[in-house]
């Protein structure tokens, strides 16, 4: 069955639909004036009162093995904080993690609304890089003595991050072409998040590690460059059919 | 198509089955089906959370005999809550649901006020939509400033977004939400059915805030829904005490199966939706079997006939905008506050319920904040000086 992202019907959520109600609600809201004077400035006020009470969202953990905790150490003592590399490194764990799982109902949505414009075999190789990545990264926290299972506060946020993006995609209603739009959204995240791995493996002496996740960043790169250009052309294609169905 | 509460058997109740599919169906559309359609699911989800809750209170309350009919009829109110809670669609936020949820509160109490044949408890209903009413102002204050989105996409033009009696007047002592009850030998039918809806309705709402208020990260949204699921806590309070404390249990069950019957009757009167209306219909003969198992053991276990209690059903509650109603109520009775059991003018409110909110709101009230100068405008306050309308 082929579906498109933009067919015409009945939606009723606008005030066309009922102008001469919503001509009604407007002179009602002139009748009754708001209760509380002031302006949006009283949320803000609130908000910051809480934000003046917050005390983060939780901690990256201590390390666990013996061989961490004598790393970890050493970098305290030279002024260094490994705990920002482990919170990254676990961040993008997580953000690989959840992007596996992405492409998995990607590629399902893909079978169910086949227009032979996005080959499939090159999203299952995207999603199994994705799921490489994965062990990369969990290699890599090991390797520092860190521990690859837990969820740092990094971790945590770009999950909260990724809840929109995995509710468009395994919604059984959207279709293919607006399902690609939430895995652009998480690439270009992706991209930007490796990019900024390497800068800081780098700046904290991790040569070996910023070489392995460069090769990493050249594959995200190439997932970016495809997936950019599908949602335009499958856009770009919906847009030229046009027909309203 | 009439209903007749006394002679109806509906489907027997070992035919009442589902499977996951069947449970699990394809959900409405938040953009192309009728706000109403929504409002339907929304009450109905409400009517069998309540009877689920109350069968398990029964189950505890009763003589041993009752747990099985009790547990077999609870296990069913169970699926079809299921499957009806599941047709709201996912693409909406929690708080697009809570304005959905207002809605329901407005236009079904509307409803209920305008077919209330007793003076004193449609005053009691008149109080309380005033009081929702200006939820929906809060909520869609809210929706506005903190997701940027108009809660008029989900309420479609049916409902107003205007101040009522303001939130941060609502709180009051427990002792000024309690009323009086009805007299269960003199009151109509149709007085027992609205109560057990409006009660079922406003505590699947308490349940509903109280379940996602601290799913927010915002804190303004963590305090409104702190602060109005303590509303929802009073009219729970308020309408749940219209029920006589002398009806017996068995009486209750009944009346239970009897309101649910009529709500979903009342739903397949008005559904426009033909896939909704099928499911309305099924669990219109569901009940009706729910119902004739609760006669059959009343006559056993009371030696009393269901007659005594069931008649005529009443007229369907109507599904539709009830915009000059209460408009009529706001201009007349938002200014009236509570003493004891009685509506009065605002100076004669009682001590407790003022020294109650005075406590309250001494940090600052939640539902004050957030829609401070707040008036709507289509497609959100953003859009005022851009979208001509």
């Amino acid at each position: 069955m082929e579906r498109t992202s933009s067919k015409m019907g009945k939606n009723r959520t606008g005030v066309q639909m009922s102008p001469k109600a919503t001509e009604a609600m407007l002179a009602f809201t002139q009748q009754r004036q708001p209760t509380s004077h002031g302006d949006e400035s009283g949320i803000a006020a609130l908000r910051q009162s809480y934000i003046e009470e917050g005390d983060g969202v939780g901690s990256v953990p201590l390390p666990g093995t013996a061989k961490g905790m004598l790393k970890s150490g050493a970098k305290m003592m030279t002024g260094s904080r490994p705990q920002a590399l482990v919170d990254k490194l676990a961040e993008r764990l997580a953000f690989e993690r959840t992007g596996t799982r992405l492409y998995t109902a990607l590629i399902t949505k893909h079978r169910s609304d086949v227009e032979g414009q996005v080959p499939i075999d090159q999203l299952v190789r995207f999603r199994d890089d994705e799921a490489q990545h994965v062990a990369l990264l969990a290699e890599a926290l090991q390797q520092l003595g860190a521990d690859p299972t837990a969820q740092t506060p990094g971790a945590d946020l770009v999950g909260v991050e990724s809840m929109g993006l995995m509710q468009a995609i395994t919604d059984p209603r959207t279709t293919f072409a607006q399902s690609l739009h939430a895995i652009l959204v998480a690439e270009l995240a992706d991209h930007e998040g490796w990019d900024l791995l390497i800068a800081l493996a780098e700046s904290e002496g991790h040569k070996d590690l910023a070489q392995r996740f460069a090769a990493a960043l050249d594959e995200e790169q190439t997932h970016l460059d495809h997936v950019r250009r599908w949602v335009s052309a499958l856009t770009m294609g919906e847009a030229r059919v046009g027909a309203p169905s | 198509m009439a209903l007749d509460l006394l002679k109806d058997s509906g489907t027997p109740l070992d035919e009442q089955r589902f499977t996951w599919r069947d449970l699990v169906r394809k959900p409405i559309s938040k953009l192309d089906d009728d706000a109403f359609t929504r409002v339907r699911i929304i009450l109905m989800n409400g009517i069998e959370h309540e009877s689920v809750l109350f069968k398990h209170f029964a189950a505890r309350a009763s003589n041993g005999e009752l747990r099985l009919p009790l547990a077999l009829a609870r296990r069913v109110d169970h699926f079809q809550q299921t499957q009806v809670n599941w047709l709201l669609s996912p693409d909406m936020s929690p708080i697009e649901t809570t304005i959905a949820y207002e809605q329901v509160a407005i236009e079904v109490t509307s409803s209920l006020a305008q077919q209330e044949p007793d003076p004193y408890l449609a005053q009691a209903y008149r109080f309380a939509l005033l009081e929702d009413f200006d939820h929906l102002y809060r909520y869609s204050a809210l929706l506005d400033r903190l997701e940027g989105k108009d809660a008029n996409n989900i309420l479609q033009s049916y409902t107003d977004i205007a101040p009522g009696r303001p939130t941060s007047v609502e709180h009051r002592h427990p002792s000024d939400d309690i009323r009086q009850h009805y007299d269960r030998t003199r009151a109509t039918l149709a007085t027992k059915l609205n109560a057990m809806t409006i009660t079922a309705g406003e505590m699947q709402t308490h349940d509903y805030y109280m379940n996602i208020g601290p799913l927010f990260a915002d804190p303004v949204a963590r305090q409104l829904y702190a602060e109005i699921a303590a509303i929802e806590e009073q009219h729970v309070t308020h309408y749940g005490s219209f029920s006589d404390p002398g009806e017996s249990l068995l009486e209750q069950w009944l009346l239970h199966e009897a309101n649910e019957a009529w709500d979903y009757w009342s739903c397949v009167e008005s559904e426009t939706n033909p896939r909704i209306k099928a499911i309305w219909e099924r669990f219109l003969d569901y009940e009706l079997g729910q119902l004739h198992l609760v006669r059959e053991l009343m006559k056993k276990h009371e030696r009393r006939d269901p007659a005594e209690i069931l008649g005529a059903a009443p007229a369907p509650i109507q599904f539709k905008s009830h915009r000059d109603f209460y408009r009529k109520v706001l201009a007349n009775e938002v200014d009236l506050r509570t003493h004891g059991t009685q509506f009065v003018p605002k100076g004669e409110e009682s001590r407790a319920s003022i020294e109650q909110r005075k406590i309250l709101n001494s940090e600052g009230s939640p539902s004050d904040t957030v829609a401070a100068g707040y008036q709507w405008y289509p497609g959100g306050e953003l859009a005022r000086n851009v979208v001509n309308f």
